[in-house]
């Protein structure tokens, strides 16, 4: 069932040479970006015609679409793959796949827990193609991210107080809806698997076992990337760990990387991620949201200002990969790739 | 970062380093260690069972067992239960989980519920192997570490065969086959009952303790384990005596390495205190000695049980006894045995006794604190205890602290004017605070405002605190060595932060040195200023807050800071290395041309048993006799030292008068053998030849090349370098072992028995000085005779010592060829096992200890050198030559090695 010596890719042997070089850059919000499309219900469902790739699968889901960002790798794919090819040429080189909520768990909030596999498959292929396009253009290697986010449910934590032994979610059930999305991200051709928002480790867990699960029955090892997301003042994941605890939980991943994400801004995020870089074996990642929202859920933080901060984790020496979570334009990731691209790498204690 | 400790965690992280000599594995949440736990989980009540686990945590288990074996329960339904309400109890979830059952799928099921890294309890070879590596894999897609039984096919294994041959066949499957992280293993070789009456029994407690070494020297960053209860199953309902077989039980196996147990830290008795008799006959049970009044270990063990059976009445006997001792002894007694009962009245009792209460602390308080860190360092108490004691300080300085502050208002004039404020804390990661509490207490006596954070406090939350709370000094402190990296963060945040006010440095892994180099350049705006002791604080503390002292100060700390660093600088500078290529080009030439090589009377091998002990003890070097008994001087000059000589005369006396029982009584019996073949050097080998003809090669001799940078015209050298390349000279080298014999381990054995521990350890550093002599004294018969190259030297027995003579001795681990693993070759060439009766261990040692080896190098010009550290393309290179896997080859060339090797399974980790 499971295999600890599979191959590793070609992408992570160039991925490993190019993190030796520099520090590497990952995309920005693709949530960001499509909320200023202004896209109706009936953009969202393409006036009732989702399909799979091929049109293989229809779906006829009974509840509004309108929100559900990942169904527009179905219905708006261009839409999608041109967001994710501006980032490319901001500097991206790893572009997320938008399947954030593309498991049978966070789907079943709009009743499409069936098109999973699809969702994740054309996630995987829009993000190829914008991936494709961008290296046409410029020459440069891109890398796709199959993004897995931590779902709407904790294993960990009981949402019931006067019941703290209760779960909504098991981790059987984590494994076998993350293997699902993992299975269809690998056949859509992703490069990487990029686990990530993570606010209870016990998620993250059933998904690094999904993933090696996936990895045996494709036959090949994908580099996995692992972030953290740490929004107390206590500076510890909602499900209450420290970072240095949170790396010793997922270290048997052999990540490619490990970091945090989203949060309040990369000014709160720098002294976790910096404990981060100071134990973790792995390379380091780390791409904060544009400060924090505004009374209207919208960040203000300018390019130039979210630069300026991620610029002092480059200049620390505390990150291998930085890019930009909720608020991050492309005008951020190519403000953010200029600051940092003087700096040398975190070396890596391996 | 890349030492291979083994890494759990809870909600917090949990390294085992070195620093940490035992791990206590909490046992109470055990269903089938705790009677009172299995009757809370067979009721349901499991919030009465999550006290118990906190308890646990509270009274310092660094890691709690979770079993849920019991028939009459559903252990799966159980242990998710449990699992997932400890899960919402922040004070339990810190601590990393074991969870323990012998169902895999309990523990599967465990395995679902807990964030952290735990442990699982157990796996291994009971069913086969293929169930193992499935279970073993599981372990590695869950993230856990995994306890291993010496269990297989035929059953557990009980003799220290059975028990290392299973664990290196487990280690062998899941390290080199599986790529299992080594770090992850923790072998429980099993605790078997002893003192049972069944003769069988009798050796099970040294087999486990000898496993247990094993285990740790040739399974490399494993752990050991084991349920220590079981031990003394015989003795159930006495638990005076199952306490001290306990603690001299751990004293024996930790010292064999075993780093973590299943022990209940408040049933432990502290080894020092067990009463003498009974820790006399504990000790010949758990090590299976015949005990000294005659009959078996067990018939004295169940002679002595027997006096403390309803051992608690006893004790009660005993706790009235040290209630009548002077308030001083009593205060250590409580402090020892970490007893708060009484601490309160003591502690009052002795401060109405003393002029201040701040003597009270310093006084008989430190001096308990003092026996404890005594006891602990020789590893006569354990962490756990250590703890137990800290808490008891605790209480004692609470007493005295209301006293303190009135004492403060009386003298200072109006209440609570302080001084300045200072911040305390011990750094993440890091829970030692003794030293940090005792500078608290000091400082607070001195008037200054302390405002102390505890234990483990994250560098931002320092920050905070000493912005919000406006403090004018912070100290940090930690003993462990993580903590020296913490430090040096704080005082990159507290630049970066702009914060100038002083930062004060202390405890055991600080020094001078680090303060110097690495924290105070980090932190320009402030001072950083190293602080050797308490003692020490208020006088820095003083110096920093006042007005008219402090730029002086601080200037002279910054000026002995920078020459401090500089000349850290300086030597780091002088250990530049250079590639091997570079290196073998600055080669050692010698002029081959003009020298030929003398040839030896004989090739092949000659044993020598003709030894008179009389003209040996003339050989003997007697600066390093002085040195073992850690006493610095030059031998004679030292027996006239003005401190030490009276006590080195006295020494050298007792010395004389054994030498001359030891020549007599024909003590030992001295072996030696000795070789020479056709040698030639080729790159940095020796050949050695089977014949003169030089076409068959007998075997080869590798050696190492120094690899520092060297200044002017100096050489990196080998000891290849000395003997003749090939093809430019028929050149040999020798080889040789020399023993005073087996008999120094049983004399001192028997002068141990007779409690004469000074006698045992004369007889064996006399019987190295005999070693050594003989060495001395070969090598001049081979320079005269054997090898024959300098016929007519002569040269006073003691003059030797200064080594005015031709050619060299080198041996194999020493300095100049750091490799041990080269006395193989040494020793098959001279077949010296079977002709001296020397063994190597697996780890390369001599057996017996006073046994000395090395190889023979003729040159005139050839001398004494240290390689030094080299780097990894050497180690490449020699591995490759010596046809050995390179992580063999940097498991042996550790000490040396200028670099941190690379674990070859930590692929992904770029």
């Amino acid at each position: 069932m499971l295999n600890f010596s599979l191959p590793e890719t070609p992408a992570l042997t160039q991925l490993r040479q190019m993190a030796s070089e520099r520090i590497l850059i990952l995309d920005g919000a693709m949530g960001t970006m499509i909320q200023t499309l202004g896209l109706s219900e009936e953009d969202f469902t393409a006036k009732g015609h989702i399909h799979g790739p091929g049109c293989r699968h229809h779906y006829h889901p009974d509840h509004p679409q309108q929100g559900n960002n990942d169904l527009l790798v179905l219905t708006q794919p261009q839409a999608v793959e041109d967001i994710q090819y501006t980032f490319a040429m901001a500097g991206a080189d790893i572009l997320e796949t938008n399947t954030f909520s593309s498991t049978s768990i966070a789907q079943a909030d709009y009743g499409l827990e069936d098109a999973v596999h699809d969702l994740n498959v054309a996630g995987a292929q829009v993000a190829r193609r914008a991936a494709d396009r961008a290296e046409a253009a410029d020459g440069r290697s891109r890398f796709v991210a199959g993004a897995v986010g931590p779902t709407n449910r904790t294993a960990s934590i009981s949402p019931d107080v006067n019941d703290p032994g209760y779960r909504a979610v098991t981790f059987h059930d984590l494994r076998v809806a993350y293997g699902q999305q993992i299975d269809g991200l690998i056949e859509g051709g992703s490069d990487l698997i990029l686990i990530e928002t993570i606010f209870d480790t016990l998620n993250a867990k059933a998904a690094i076992f999904a993933a090696y699960e996936s990895f045996a029955k494709a036959g090949k090892r994908l580099p996995i990337m692992i972030s953290g997301t740490i929004t107390d003042a206590s500076g510890r994941t909602l499900s209450g760990q420290t970072p240095t605890a949170f790396w010793h939980s997922v270290a048997h991943a052999r990540p490619f990387t490990v970091g945090l994400n989203c949060a309040l801004g990369a000014e709160s995020m720098r002294p976790h991620m910096a404990e981060i870089a100071s134990v973790a074996t792995a390379l380091t990642c780390a791409y904060p949201n544009a400060g924090l929202p505004n009374e209207f859920g919208a960040y203000d933080e300018t390019p130039e200002e979210t630069a300026a901060q991620v610029k002092d984790f480059a200049r620390d020496g505390i990150v291998n990969v930085v890019g930009g979570c909720c608020g991050t334009t492309p005008d951020h990731i190519r403000a953010i790739a200029d600051a940092v691209s003087s700096f040398a790498p975190r070396k890596v204690q391996s | 970062m890349t030492n291979r400790y083994l890494r759990l965690s809870g909600l917090e992280p949990f390294v085992l380093t070195p620093d940490i000599p035992f791990v206590n594995v909490g046992e109470r949440t055990n269903v089938t260690g705790s009677a009172r736990f299995r009757k809370l989980i067979v009721n349901r009540d499991f919030a009465t069972a999550l006290e118990v686990a906190r308890d646990q945590v509270e009274n310092g288990a660094q890691i709690i067992d979770v079993n849920m074996d019991e028939g009459l329960i559903d252990s799966k339904q159980a242990m998710i239960e449990f699992l997932n309400l400890i899960a919402s109890e922040p004070d339990i979830a810190r601590v990393p989980i074991m969870i323990d059952s012998s169902k895999w799928e309990v523990i599967e099921a465990g395995l679902h519920c807990v964030q952290g890294k735990p442990v699982v309890n157990s796996i291994s070879l009971k069913e086969g192997e293929e169930a193992f590596r499935h279970h073993a894999e599981l372990c590695l897609a869950y993230g856990a570490a995994v306890v291993v039984m010496a269990f297989d096919e035929t059953g557990q294994a009980d003799t220290f065969e059975r028990k290392t041959e299973i664990c290196a066949r487990a280690y062998r499957i899941l390290v080199d086959e599986m790529g299992f992280p080594p770090e992850d293993i923790i072998f429980d070789p099993n605790v078997f009952a002893v003192a049972t009456g069944i003769e069988e029994h009798d050796n099970y407690g040294v087999d486990f303790i000898e496993a247990t070494r094993w285990i740790r020297q040739n399974l490399p960053h494993a752990h050991v384990s084991g349920g220590v209860s079981n031990l003394s199953f015989s003795f159930r309902g006495n638990e005076t005596v199952r306490e001290a077989m306990h603690a001299v039980f751990l004293y024996h196996a930790i010292k064999a390495g075993m780093d973590m147990g299943i022990v209940n830290a408040g049933q432990l008795a502290v080894y020092d205190q067990i009463e003498p008799e009974l820790r006399e006959a504990c000790e010949d049970v758990v090590l299976n000695r015949v005990p000294k009044a005659g009959g078996t270990a067990t018939e004295r063990m169940l002679e002595i049980a027997e006096r403390f059976l309803g051992g608690k009445r006893e004790a009660k006997v005993r706790d009235l006894a040290w209630r009548d001792w002077p308030v001083e002894k009593r205060l250590e007694h409580a402090l020892v045995n970490g007893i708060t009962e009484f601490i309160e009245e003591d502690t009052e009792t002795a401060r109405a006794a003393a002029d201040r209460p701040l003597h009270v602390i310093e006084g008989p308080l430190m001096a308990g604190m003092n026996v404890v860190g005594d006891l602990f360092g020789a590893g006569k108490m354990f962490l756990p205890q250590v703890v137990k004691s800290a808490r008891v300080m605790k209480q004692a300085v609470a007493v005295l602290l209301p006293y303190m502050e009135e004492e403060k208002r009386a003298n200072g004039g109006e209440a609570r004017q302080s001084a300045g404020k200072v911040l305390m804390a011990t750094v993440k990661g890091d829970v030692h605070d003794i030293g940090k509490n005792i500078v608290g207490v000091v400082l607070a006596c001195n008037n200054y405002e302390i405002v102390d954070l505890g234990v483990m406090v994250p560098p931002q939350k320092i920050l905070q605190v000493a912005r919000e709370e406006n403090v004018d000094i912070i100290g940090l402190s930690g003993l462990i060595t993580p903590s020296l990296d913490e430090m040096v963060h704080l005082a990159t945040e507290m630049e970066r932060e702009g914060f100038d006010i002083p930062l004060l440095i202390g405890g055991a892994t600080t020094s001078k040195v680090h303060t110097a180099v690495k924290i105070a350049p980090r932190y320009d705006l402030g001072q950083a200023v190293y602080v050797t002791d308490a003692s020490r604080a208020v006088g820095v503390v003083g110096a920093l807050l006042s007005e008219t002292q402090k730029p002086d100060y601080v200037e002279s700390i910054r000026t002995e800071y920078a020459d401090v660093a500089e000349k850290h600088a300086r030597s780091e500078r002088a250990k530049n290395r250079l590639p091997l290529a570079k290196a073998r080009a600055n080669a050692l030439a010698l002029d081959w041309d003009g020298f030929t090589p003398a040839q030896p009377s004989f090739t092949g091998t000659k044993v020598i048993e003709d030894w008179d002990l009389a003209v040996i003890a003339r050989y003997i070097d007697w600066t390093p006799f002085f040195q073992t008994w850690e006493m610095r001087g030059v031998y004679p000059k030292i027996l006239d030292d003005e401190k030490q000589g009276a006590a080195a005369r006295a020494l050298f006396a007792d010395a004389q008068e054994m030498l001359e029982k030891i020549i007599t009584e024909r003590w030992f019996t001295p072996r030696a053998v000795v070789g020479f073949w056709p040698a030639n050097t080729v790159g940095d080998d020796i050949r050695l030849y089977s014949d003169e003809s030089r076409t068959e090669t007998r075997a080869t001799l590798h050696t190492l090349r120094q690899q520092t940078a060297k200044r002017g015209d100096r050489r990196n050298l080998a000891l290849s370098d000395f003997v003749v390349p090939e093809g430019r000279g028929a050149d040999h080298v020798g080889g040789f072992v020399v023993t005073a014999g087996p008999e120094e381990i049983e004399i001192a054995e028997r002068l141990d028995k007779a409690n004469d521990n000074y006698g045992s350890i004369l007889v064996k550093a006399l019987a190295d000085r005999f070693a050594e002599a003989m060495a001395e004294m070969l090598h001049e018969r081979v320079r005269r005779e054997f090898w024959g190259y300098a016929p007519e030297e002569a040269f006073d027995p003691q003059a030797l010592i200064g080594e005015p003579y031709d050619g060299i001795r080198p041996a194999p681990g020493y300095p100049a060829q750091p490799d041990h693993t080269e006395k193989r070759t040494l020793f098959d060439l001279l077949d010296a096992t079977e002709v001296t009766g020397v063994e190597l261990t697996e780890s390369m040692a001599m057996w017996p200890g006073s046994s000395v080896s090395g190889l023979y190098i003729g040159h005139p010009e050839s001398y004494y050198f240290g390689v030094g550290k080299v780097e990894r393309d050497q180690v490449v290179d020699y591995a490759r030559r010596k046809g050995m896997d390179l992580e063999e080859a940097e498991r042996w060339l550790a000490p040396v090695l200028n670099y941190v090797p690379t674990p070859t399974d930590g692929k992904a980790a770029a």
